[in-house]
């Protein structure tokens, strides 16, 4: 125990003492998360839009009051003819225009029937999407509007419930995948690292003719980064909360093991890399283009899984931080127990297993 | 010097699958004795060492180290043997005192002991005032003389070093081999691998190494006087123009 103590208070000055370490451990998971969380979004606020109002009636003014009003868009200017158009975005200062034609109160009142052009910048595809989306719903909210006391021959009403995420805010997804990255790039990155660090320096050696057990050194190795890890998980998890408005639907006590089981399959998964690589180089160029890009690519935080094709979703299950990235997901948005991801569970048990089994091994083999 | 044998080897044998890095080598290290393992790059000095303590197991023979089978004792070795490695093998981001602090622990010190110890050592190393300084801001040769402190901090019976003053100047050189004559008057037995001949001269018996077998063993002057030659220099050209084998 002793012995296992001063192993881990040598490990924490070098974590401590190192300010780029430092930065990564416990500066870049809440960097990270603030950008995800504000930046990195896929939600459209108050997108400047013009209006080309050829009409400039009581009807088009309404609409554009409207769409003025939500909190998606806000007008910019009013255009005079349609060059205008391709000039606003030309300059960018719109990413939306709006064409209202002549006798638009009139096509409304007499014909029941009325149009309305959308033009986007669809130079960028995504937010020219949404954009285009939402316009379309703030009209058609306007249309239900005036047509409330009329009586339409046939109407559908389709209702949408957007469940669990009903402001389908980009957060509910972005918090468990950068969860899933922090802790991979903490734990399976730097104590790789740290090991590797060990072996170039020349101290493995000392502590492997030192009567500790290489059990014991690779556990002690281990333990400051679930600690930290621990720390990010929280740290995370809080401004989630606090200021992402993303809610802990389901029990904090399983979303906590879950990381935790998650954060020591990482850290075997470290292990395993640093027992293979001989430079610290070595160990950071695996651990990055080995782990951190696939967790990026096939966790499907960043793109669904369900779209790939079926080799790429076959590959997709041996990366950890999709099971991980399920688990969360499922806990904290919808909010449900282990009896709906137990199967999630046993995959990422069965890994660390494997994992850990792996590096032990190779770690021993290494001393023969 | 005693007569007790603390190292003995007896046709110690490790194959790298065809290749034999170390070649049936039989010797017998006294206690206190000052250990001279000589031998160009490649001739099995360091793999043999590595099997002496512990790191790699041999593949044949037999061996003991501080009264303990090399195969099946492992661990028992562990406790009794210090090592310092060419690489110094100190945490330059800790303070001075923090490495003797680890190191001690990792053996399994008491708070007490290492506290005493401490200030001892720091007081013989004149290092009391830098006891809280880096090591990374001290001069190499301070550093390799906390680094063979820290080795033989757990009061060891047997001291591997290997390589063990690469890079350091003369005068330093000298100084350290003051600390391992103390270390060996106090019943310490030092086994010594090294690249300078004239540290040859120092130790108690050499033993040069050749392809992997070992082709001579005494004292430095019986083996001056064998090989006819003046200093260990001339002994080591004469041996190792027979090797074979090619650096590596």
């Amino acid at each position: 125990m002793k012995q296992f103590i001063s192993f881990i208070r040598k490990e924490f000055y070098h974590i401590f003492r190192d300010r780029k370490t430092m930065l990564i451990l416990l500066v870049m998971p809440i960097v990270q998360i603030v950008i995800f969380g504000f930046a990195l979004t896929n939600e459209v606020k108050n997108s400047k839009f013009s209006v080309l109002d050829n009409a400039h009636d009581a009807a088009s003014a309404a609409l554009i009051q409207q769409l003025d009003a939500s909190q998606y868009f806000e007008l910019q200017s009013n255009l005079h003819s349609y060059n205008d158009i391709s000039e606003a975005f030309k300059k960018g200062t719109i990413k939306l225009a709006v064409v209202i034609p002549e006798h638009f109160s009139d096509d409304l009142e007499h014909q029941n029937k009325a149009q309305v052009q959308l033009v986007a910048d669809a130079s960028d595809p995504n937010v020219a999407n949404t954009l285009v989306n939402y316009a379309g719903a703030v009209i058609l909210d306007y249309q239900d509007r005036i047509t409330q006391d009329k009586k339409l021959p046939y109407t559908i009403n389709t209702e949408i419930r957007m469940l669990y995420n009903p402001q389908l805010k980009g957060a509910y997804n972005f918090v468990p995948g950068v969860m899933a990255m922090v802790l991979l790039l903490v734990c399976t990155m730097m104590t790789a690292i740290t090991i590797v660090k060990e072996k170039e320096m020349g101290t493995m050696e000392i502590m492997l003719v030192s009567p500790l057990k290489p059990l014991l050194i690779i556990i002690a190795k281990a333990i400051p980064y679930l600690l930290l890890s621990i720390v990010n998980i929280i740290s995370i998890l809080l401004l989630s909360v606090f200021v992402l408005d993303v809610p802990i639907n389901g029990s904090i006590v399983l979303l906590m093991s879950e990381s935790i089981l998650f954060t020591i399959v990482s850290l075997s998964l470290g292990l395993l890399i640093s027992t293979g690589a001989s430079s610290q180089q070595t160990a950071m160029f695996i651990s990055l283009v080995g782990m951190f890009l696939p967790t990026v690519m096939f966790s499907g935080f960043m793109f669904p899984v369900e779209n790939m094709p079926k080799p790429l979703q076959i590959i997709s299950n041996i990366v950890p931080a999709k099971w991980y990235y399920i688990i969360v997901r499922s806990v904290m948005i919808k909010g449900v127990g282990i009896e709906a991801v137990w199967k999630e569970t046993l995959v990422l048990f069965g890994m660390m297993l494997f994992f850990l089994g792996m590096a032990f091994k190779q770690f021993k083999i290494r001393l023969a | 010097m005693g007569n007790e044998k603390v190292i003995t080897a007896e046709q110690l044998t490790k194959r790298f699958g065809d290749f034999v890095a170390v070649d049936a080598i039989s010797f017998e290290v006294s206690k206190g004795e000052i250990f001279g393992f000589l031998g160009a790059n490649g001739a099995g000095k360091t793999t043999a060492m590595r099997m002496l303590c512990g790191l790699s197991l041999p593949t044949s023979g037999k061996a003991t180290v501080a009264g303990f089978d090399v195969f099946k004792q492992n661990e028992s070795i562990k406790k009794k043997i210090g090592y310092m490695s060419q690489k110094f093998s100190l945490y330059e981001d800790l303070t001075v005192k923090e490495n003797i602090r680890f190191y001690g622990g990792i053996y399994g010190k008491s708070d007490s002991f290492i506290k005493e110890k401490t200030e001892k050592l720091l007081q013989q190393l004149h290092l009391t005032n830098e006891a809280n300084a880096l090591v990374r801001s001290l001069p190499l040769g301070w550093k390799q003389k906390l680094a063979f402190s820290v080795a033989i901090f757990h009061e060891p019976d047997i001291v591997f070093l290997d390589e063990p003053t690469g890079g350091v100047d003369p005068v330093t050189r000298r100084e350290f081999w003051n600390m391992i004559y103390e270390a060996s008057a106090r019943g310490i037995t030092v086994f010594v691998t090294t690249h300078y001949l004239d540290e040859a001269e120092y130790c108690n018996r050499v033993s040069i190494m050749v392809d992997g077998k070992i082709e001579a063993l005494d004292t430095p002057a019986k083996l001056k006087e064998q090989y006819h030659a003046e200093s260990m220099d001339e002994v080591f050209l004469q041996l190792a123009r027979k090797a074979t084998r090619s650096d590596g």
